[in-house]
């Protein structure tokens, strides 16, 4: 009797994983669709895309590097939707830590490195959470929807970025590419070893999601955000301030973000800001796509990590798609949108399930 | 160069523009005005006027005709229509985070197929302007007002229609009533997921249209050619106090802004970098506007909580 139970709450977190994963999977047969749509081959294109992902080590290491935006955004997203609010603002504080932090680089070069990296990483966070907090206090205190205060912000940090770009911080010289000078040598995110492009910035990302996981399962303060994000009424009832917990959140989740961009432009190759080709060319779209990795990892910022890194994967290996079938990455964008339209049609589905089970454990108790 | 701004000629273009740019608005704000009448929160029209305004160019590139363009982009908004109300109806999916990912849909299917399909943008043919006879001749008010092309007229006209249907039919009713209070309608025998069903498809179909008044005019198709319409008009509607005519005022102080920002450029009188610190008007108008009218009316009890009799 007990072993029937035990396998039957053991099915459970299976029913939690196994959804997501369907999605991913649905979304693929989508995608395989189009390909065969566009006159490609859906089995040549998706090998191509694993292989581009994950097919050696500096695949693996591109794929990291490219998951370090996501998992950070992806882990502030955890911190904002347990607590109630939808946090759609990744792509403006993204960009308001990375120009934020410009422009500290800019102003304090001579700094040591092993100073400045960690006051860099900082201020990109802060950055990161002014652009969070402000959609957090207009919904907290004035009752603005935060889902669109947050698209705006978005819109409004892009013209910034080329604001600054067109005068202010351009790269000094002739040729007026939107871009900022290559930023002093002492801002940069140190390699790690193994001679491929991944650097320090995602030992940050991994130590930030275990942080949060931390701070939202065992800290007083986690506990306050997700009883507000449980039960708003039962949580100012237990003496809670359901306003500062929701600027709160969304200052947190915008910090994350924040460093992210940070990351992008101290471990980038160029080591520049670069607002060329538009905000999202420098953003990568990781602002929408961390919500997707968040979105699959269940709201849990340890799952997020695996997701970050399978929908880094993902991204890599469309360029490599693209290259072998000739279908444009931006598919990839697209089967993302299935994906979040899956999982979040699923969860009704999976509370059922697991409703039924554990309740059919009762009945058999 | 401001001089130049507050002459006659100029003060015309820019009135003139204001209308033409406030139709995508207006045709996607009455459409969300519609759906959230009836309780169902649509933040996927921004994804919906992508696929719009690409079927649109699409269409009317391969016909030659525009008006092939405007009913390419109802059809596939109808069928966004269809998914959506399936993904909310039927799966009761999260209305704000659903709508994201018909957003990400949209943006990278119409990249996709643009760049598949079309390659090099060719300009396309618009909708002629529709010049009404007498009215258009009038000096200045003439060119303000009656010389637009077709799609301005039916914007306009929606917003009767919609504010007739709204509080003057029985379907109206019935949408007021699934809004406020489904379990109270559904008792009285009104099929609530139906109202919503007819309200999501017309909303929808109401977005792709917005999409072809975006890019008929336009002229062409690029990446990410809303560039946020889609969510301001969402916001329209909370600056409408969920009324089909505070749709119509607020897409027209949209259409005004982009129209003065436009003029500007024109002029010369920003360039470079202080145009993109124009540029930024409309998105922090769109949160200034949030915070007025935030508490002021209360919005539909029921909006974006998805119905089940059984709770």
């Amino acid at each position: 009797m007990t072993t029937k139970l035990n396998a039957r709450h053991r099915l459970i977190p299976l029913v939690s994983m196994g959804i997501p994963l369907l999605s991913v999977i649905g979304a693929l047969g989508i995608g395989s669709l189009l390909l065969a749509a566009f006159g490609a081959n859906p089995f040549v294109g998706y090998r191509e895309m694993f292989l581009g992902g994950f097919g050696d080590i500096d695949a693996i290491a591109d794929t990291l590097v490219k998951s370090i935006p996501l998992l950070l955004v992806g882990v502030g997203i955890c911190l904002a939707f347990r607590t109630g609010v939808v946090n759609i603002g990744g792509e403006g504080q993204i960009l308001a830590g990375a120009i934020l932090s410009t422009l500290a680089a800019l102003a304090i070069p001579n700094t040591p490195r092993v100073f400045l990296v960690p006051i860099l990483l900082i201020v990109g966070g802060l950055g990161g959470a002014i652009w969070g907090a402000i959609p957090g206090a207009l919904k907290a205190y004035v009752g603005v929807n935060e889902i669109l205060s947050t698209i705006m912000m978005n819109i409004v940090a892009g013209h910034l970025l080329s604001f600054l770009l067109e005068g202010l911080i351009i790269e000094p010289g002739e040729i007026r590419i939107q871009q900022t000078k290559r930023l002093t040598e002492n801002s940069d995110i140190p390699l790690l070893p193994g001679g491929t492009r991944l650097h320090f910035g995602i030992i940050v990302a991994v130590f930030v999601a275990v942080v949060a996981y931390v701070v939202l399962k065992r800290t007083t303060l986690g506990m306050r955000l997700r009883a507000v994000g449980h039960n708003q009424d039962a949580a100012r009832y237990a003496g809670m301030s359901v306003q500062n917990n929701i600027v709160l959140a969304l200052a947190l989740s915008g910090a994350c973000a924040g460093v992210a961009g940070a990351l992008l432009v101290f471990g980038s190759e160029s080591h520049r800001l670069i607002g060329e080709g538009g905000a999202a060319a420098f953003t990568q779209s990781a602002g929408f796509n961390g919500i997707v990795a968040a979105l699959f990892g269940g709201l849990n910022p340890l799952l997020t990590i695996p997701a970050s890194f399978l929908f880094g994967g993902m991204l890599i290996g469309g360029i490599e798609m693209q290259r072998a079938v000739q279908v444009p990455s931006a598919l990839i964008i697209a089967l993302n949108g299935i994906v979040v339209i899956f999982v979040v049609s699923s969860f009704r589905l999976k509370r059922k399930l697991e409703q039924a089970m554990t309740s059919s454990d009762r009945d058999r108790a | 160069m401001w001089s130049e701004f507050f002459t006659v000629s100029s003060l015309v273009v820019v009135l003139a523009s204001t209308i033409r740019l406030a139709t995508p608005f207006l045709f996607a704000s009455l459409g969300e005005t519609l759906g959230q009448r009836s309780g169902v929160l649509n933040l996927g029209i921004e994804g919906v006027m992508l696929i719009g305004a690409f079927s649109s160019y699409y269409a009317a590139s391969k016909t030659g005709s525009p008006w092939m363009g405007v009913l390419a982009a109802l059809v596939t908004g109808c069928v966004m229509g269809l998914l959506y109300a399936f993904v909310t109806l039927v799966l009761h999916a999260e209305q704000g985070i659903s709508g994201i990912g018909v957003f990400l849909l949209g943006l990278g299917l119409t990249d996709v197929l643009f760049q598949r399909w079309v390659g090099t943008p060719i300009p396309i043919d618009g909708l002629d302007p529709w010049n009404i006879p007498f009215l258009a001749d009038i000096p200045t008010v003439g060119e303000i007002f009656f010389q637009h092309n077709p799609l301005v007229y039916l914007s306009v006209l929606l917003v009767v229609v919609a504010t007739v249907v709204i509080n003057r039919t029985t379907f109206g009713l019935n949408i007021r009533a699934v809004g406020e209070a489904p379990d109270a309608a559904d008792t009285l025998g009104i099929s609530v997921n139906r109202t919503r069903l007819f309200t999501i498809l017309i909303g929808n179909c109401m977005a792709g249209l917005a999409g072809a008044a975006l890019v008929l005019p336009f002229g062409t198709f690029q990446q990410n050619l809303t560039s946020g319409r889609g969510f301001i008009a969402v916001a329209l509607v909370y600056f409408g106090a969920w009324r089909p005519i505070g749709a119509f005022a607020g897409s027209l102080l949209f259409g005004f802004v982009l129209a003065v920002v436009n003029q500007f450029g024109a002029l010369g009188i920003v360039s470079g970098a202080t145009s993109s610190l124009t540029a930024m008007a409309p998105a922090i108008l769109t949160i200034v506007v949030l915070a007025i009218v935030s508490r002021r009316i209360g919005q539909p009890a029921a909006l974006s909580k998805p119905f089940d009799r059984n709770g």
